[in-house]
């Protein structure tokens, strides 16, 4: 059942060109692949580790102006990714010192702070950065000889990258680090006594999510060919954290569910509805309502809930209220 | 050798003295109880052997080696091992998860991202066998937040033995259980082999007199008596502080 599930999901990823209208809605997939791969990595802080980061977009935005850099300096496509990921992490090996000084409140407050620095320097240092209008790249890559100038061609190499990255951490969540990870989350002064280096579990997971937040930032820099001060601004951070929040922290699904509720509502949306803004604040407020879990589990909640009231004799007494309790 | 040495330990919160100059000596495989009204400083006194608190003066040697500038969770792989009078378990995991992850804090497989953790056929099964020894080995499979409180406790124990601790510490660990479940944990304790020193806090005399054969009684942070089980409970101050005669 769940391997049918998966072979049909990945089919119909891989096919969307052929059977979606035009490039138009091509291109919004191309966005929620690289949204959700942002928001992927973001949860591995915020959803797996406990720590809220409402800075990521500094670190996403760190990748994208530095392949910019890169390639406008004449760097060769490969350079420049290796050289913005490596920017990146350096980045958010910064970010996490700093931060880890503090848990809760205390951090999310630093994260802020170093994504308004992040913005001050992206908008102020015109010499590097062209201030408010930003910088542009001529070309999008041709990995062996395939074109991803072509909203297809892009797309394909999208979907190459989130498949990747939903690997990546699928395995990361299971393997024993993960593992650590989320004791750390739940009760770090345990976890301490048990001889686990909490810090140290914190700064690795901390580099892991940055380093996603900056391969996204590298498919946005692709994708729009473009990169100005407002994808660091506060609100792309808060974007991000909506998404996972929405979609479901600690869940491989949620982000992916999440990136797709806000690229929808922000292209689609916005065609019908003038105030498509409060569309989407009205959306939100319903999911924390109904769904304060997020809307993958809080969907899978509802699904249980439903299949036992239509078919209360195929559970057993009891078993029903047990199984959400625990999910 | 010494399995655990004090010497003048001292630590205050303000102006409160909680420990004041303690110095006191463990030998291998001993049942030492530490008992003393509430606010005696007992478990102050753990927090500070196990790292979790820096003491202001004096010193900790663990097994004749000097730990007391070495952080906690370094001391855990020096085989350190303790329980939590508050219980600080994993309440969202299975009672196998709980002690799994105790045993991953002494393997070097915990930094490992690469392989499945469910997969781990060695850890888990020793984490298996650490549930028997409480008791709980049916139990494995069931999250911890549909357990009773009792059985929390021994999951507690089964954390703590299952990192092969050289010396165990035990803050409370009858608090709040029902006569019946006291004397499980009391058969759990006395199978413990003696290869592992053990150290008790209790402020309830009654419950952990039968476990101790060397006695310290605490009050207001200072060592106030101790001795063999019958020196401590025939002297005069024990009775006075403790029985309230």
């Amino acid at each position: 059942m769940r391997w049918l599930a998966l072979s049909v999901s990945l089919v119909l990823l891989a096919t969307v060109p052929f059977w979606v209208a035009s490039d138009y809605y091509v291109n919004i997939a191309s966005q929620i692949l690289l949204y959700a791969v942002f928001a992927l990595g973001l949860n591995v802080l915020v959803g797996y580790t406990g720590l809220v980061s409402l800075g990521h977009a500094g670190l996403f935005g760190i990748a994208a102006y530095a392949g910019a850099i890169f390639i406008n300096g004449g760097a060769d496509h490969l350079i420049a990714i290796l050289g913005a990921l490596a920017a990146t992490l350096l980045a958010a090996a910064v970010f996490a010192v700093l931060t880890l000084r503090g848990t809760g409140l205390g951090f999310v407050m630093i994260t802020v702070a170093l994504g308004q620095i992040v913005w001050g320097v992206a908008y102020r240092w015109i010499s590097i950065t062209n201030g408010d209008n930003g910088v542009s790249i001529a070309t999008r890559p041709s990995p062996f000889g395939l074109s991803l100038a072509t909203a297809p061609g892009f797309y394909w190499a999208t979907l190459l990258v989130f498949l990747a990255a939903v690997v990546t951490i699928a395995i990361f969540v299971g393997s024993p680090f993960g593992a650590s990870l989320r004791g750390t989350r739940d009760q770090p002064r345990r976890m301490n006594a048990l001889g686990y280096h909490v810090w140290m579990i914190r700064f690795l997971a901390f580099l892991f999510s940055g380093l996603w937040s900056g391969v996204a930032g590298m498919l946005f820099l692709y994708y729009n060919q473009f990169v100005s001060p407002q994808v660091v601004a506060l609100g792309a951070s808060a974007e991000a954290l909506l998404m996972v929040i929405a979609g479901g922290t600690g869940t491989l699904l949620g982000p992916i569910a999440g990136a797709a509720l806000v690229v929808v509502m922000k292209n689609v949306a916005r065609a019908y509805i003038s105030r498509w803004n409060l569309v989407l604040g009205a959306i939100f407020v319903t999911i924390v309502i109904f769904m304060p879990e997020g809307l993958v589990p809080g969907s899978v909640r509802l699904w249980r809930w439903a299949v036992d009231r239509l078919h209360p004799r195929d559970v057993e007494p009891g078993r029903g209220a047990r199984q959400k309790s625990g999910a | 050798m010494t399995a655990l040495v004090l010497d003048d330990l001292e630590k205050s919160f303000g102006g409160l003295r909680v420990t004041a100059a303690v110095s006191l000596a463990v030998e291998p495989g001993e049942r030492r109880l530490i008992i003393g009204p509430n606010g005696a400083g007992k478990t102050t006194l753990f927090n500070l052997i196990t790292g979790e608190l820096r003491p202001d003066r004096g010193s900790i040697r663990l097994f004749d080696r000097e730990i007391t500038r070495i952080p906690s969770r370094r001391r855990a792989h020096l085989g350190l091992a303790r329980t939590y009078q508050i219980i600080t378990l994993f309440a969202g995991e299975t009672l196998l998860r709980n002690v799994t992850l105790s045993l991953l804090g002494r393997s070097r497989l915990r930094w490992n991202p690469f392989v499945r953790l469910g997969r781990q056929e060695a850890l888990i099964a020793g984490a298996r066998a650490a549930l028997e020894r409480v008791g709980l080995g049916h139990l494995a499979d069931r999250p911890l937040g549909q357990t009773a409180y009792g059985e929390r406790r021994r999951v507690e124990i089964a954390m703590a033995l299952a990192q092969n601790p050289r010396i165990l510490l035990l803050d409370e660990p009858f608090a709040g259980l029902s006569i019946a479940e006291r004397r499980d944990v009391q058969d759990l304790l006395a199978a413990i082999p003696r290869d592992v020193t053990v150290v008790m806090i209790e402020h309830d005399m009654d419950v952990a007199l039968d476990f101790a054969e060397q006695i310290t009684v605490l009050h207001f942070g200072k060592v106030l008596v101790e001795g063999t089980r019958a020196a401590v409970v025939a002297d005069p101050q024990t009775k006075e502080i403790y029985l309230g005669e």
